[in-house]
């Protein structure tokens, strides 16, 4: 290992959980948590089936969906079993990473 | 010096600490496997081997390259096509072809970049990081992911070998074994017995063997209303047990017997000539079809690999899905001991992604993200009635994968009809899109 190594290693090794700055080398938590919802809603939210498609969202709107099938005031058969799995700060991360998706033409 | 060195206990608690310094940085500082493999010449890109074409290497792969396309990554899979076991019970109901369930990989090959190699493996070198194929190849990786899935413990049920499978059918492994149980069922008289074991815990897909009981008595209800099913289970009670037999009752009534260990369900021994099963009470089974599933472990390769631990399973760093007990090498899928996450698809999925990002993070020296998993699974009692078990999942401070309290749970047990036909659109809708995330 050479001093140049160590220099990158430590660098790396102060970035923060849950305030990782905007930066391309790193895989966002709104991203992760994205990504679980593909399985069931496609790669990129683009669904091929009857299950929606979760790509075309703009983020208030998810926020908005995903807080009332936390607390149950929106019917589901499944989405208030997952929602009430993540913090309002969860959701809004992922809204926001699944709105940017739309926009990047993904 | 490599991060695999570190203690994983450490590792983790560290990385659960959440703001704590990182020692993820260390990992760029990996040097390139040594040139002893001859026919791999050294690649600026960082080389990612994965094996075994399931849920959870074809989504390792996939997402490897979505994650960063700088990547260069191989697949190896002996086959060339791939059956989903999720969906080969609907087969046994009619619902589907085994068509509807064949994957390809190429998709994988010509959207994603991934190098897609049919091939066998014959051995892997972790020491020198290579891995060798039957072919006569030989694939040298900076990180190795491995997706093996299970195999049987043969020798738990007298009489019960592979020969034995082309007579009492184990289908748990999806492909031409679905198609013979499927083949003996059609040839079985109206009023004969379907006689099914289920293994004990842990094993590959929880819900599936009611489903499967299920799916049967659909088939019989529709083609051969006098015949009954009876399970023989290896265990006191069974995945979304409640909703099961409800739906039994209202269904099937009368159809289906279950018999659980405590009364008289471990099956000690099989005569396939006779199609009969024994068990441990002493009592005897005779049944017009037969459908073993055995007991389960890691397959083969990843016990040879020395991944497995003492049950038989691969334990792993639940964050970055890493081998705890050889360096470079991750274990995903139903052969990896994933916290409180059940054997399926959907787990193997989501392992997948998370692992993806974790080695894509590791080459670059950040830390992996903070794991977020889900798992849904879902079970057609019939083809309009679905019920579902779902949990989000956690890295807890022990390291271990949790389901997050207050969430997840069963479908409800007063649910409508109409809620059930959706759950059971759900599930049909759920594979579609399992199928595309993974191999698409």
């Amino acid at each position: 290992m050479n001093g140049m190594h160590i220099a990158a290693c430590c660098a790396a090794g102060l970035a923060l959980f849950g305030t990782a700055v905007a930066n391309a080398q790193t895989i966002s938590r709104g991203q992760v948590i994205a990504a679980t919802c593909y399985t069931c809603h496609g790669t990129h939210g683009v669904s091929p089936s009857d299950i929606p498609s979760i790509d075309y969202i703009p983020a208030e709107r998810m926020i908005q969906t995903l807080k009332a099938y936390k607390t149950g005031t929106r019917y589901s058969t499944v989405m208030g079993r997952h929602s009430s799995g993540y913090s309002d700060e969860e959701i809004v991360e992922t809204a926001n990473y699944l709105a940017s998706l739309q926009k990047k033409g993904k | 010096m490599t991060m695999s060195r570190i203690s994983r206990r450490n590792f983790v608690k560290l990385m659960g600490a959440g703001g704590a310094l990182s020692l993820f940085g260390l990992a760029g500082c990996e040097t390139a496997p040594s040139k002893a493999s001859g026919t791999s010449s050294a690649k600026a890109a960082p080389r990612v081997v994965v094996i075994g074409g399931g849920f959870g290497g074809a989504t390792c792969a996939k997402y490897l390259r979505l994650y960063d396309p700088g990547l260069n990554v191989t697949l190896v899979e002996q086959n060339a096509s791939y059956v989903t076991c999720p969906g080969s019970n609907w087969m046994l109901g009619g619902l589907r072809k085994i068509e509807d369930l064949t994957q390809n990989y190429d998709a994988l090959r010509d959207k994603h970049g991934v190098d897609v190699v049919i091939d066998r493996v014959v051995g892997v070198d972790t020491a020198k990081r290579v891995v060798s194929l039957a072919g006569g190849k030989s694939l040298a990786y900076d990180r190795l992911v491995m997706s093996p899935g299970i195999d049987f413990r043969w020798g738990e049920i007298e009489g019960y070998d592979e020969a034995a499978t082309l007579l009492m059918p184990h289908a748990w492994k999806a492909g031409p074994q679905t198609v013979l149980l499927q083949k003996q069922l059609h040839a079985m008289p109206d009023g004969g017995t379907f006689i099914m074991t289920a293994p004990p815990m842990p094993f590959r897909c929880p819900p599936g063997p009611p489903e499967r009981a299920s799916m049967v008595a659909h088939y019989f209800k529709t083609h051969k209303p006098k015949s009954k099913i009876l399970i023989l289970d290896a265990k006191d009670n069974f995945s979304k047990q409640a909703l099961f037999m409800q739906a039994w009752d209202q269904l099937y009534p009368g159809m289906i017997e279950w018999v659980p260990v405590t009364s008289a369900g471990k099956v000690v021994r099989v005569d396939t000539a006779t199609r009969t099963v024994h068990t441990a009470n002493g009592s005897t089974e005779k049944g017009d079809v037969v459908n073993i599933i055995p007991a389960q472990r890691a397959a083969s390769l990843a016990v040879a690999t020395g991944l497995a631990n003492d049950a038989g399973w691969c334990p792993v760093n639940q964050l970055t899905f890493e081998s705890t007990k050889v360096p470079n090498v991750h274990v995903i899928g139903d052969s990896s001991v994933a916290g409180a996450m059940p054997k399926s698809g959907h787990t193997a999925n989501n392992i997948a992604k998370m692992t993806a990002a974790a080695i894509v993070s590791l080459f670059r020296g950040v830390p992996p993200p903070q794991p977020s998993h889900v798992n849904t699974c879902y079970s057609l009692v019939s083809p309009d009635y679905g019920i579902s078990i779902a949990a989000v999942y956690r890295l807890g401070e022990d390291g271990q994968l949790q389901g997050v309290k207050g969430a997840g749970g069963l479908s409800p047990a007063n649910a409508s009809s109409q809620q059930r036909a959706q759950e059971a659109g759900y599930a049909m809708g759920w594979h579609k899109g399992i199928v595309t995330d993974s191999f698409t």
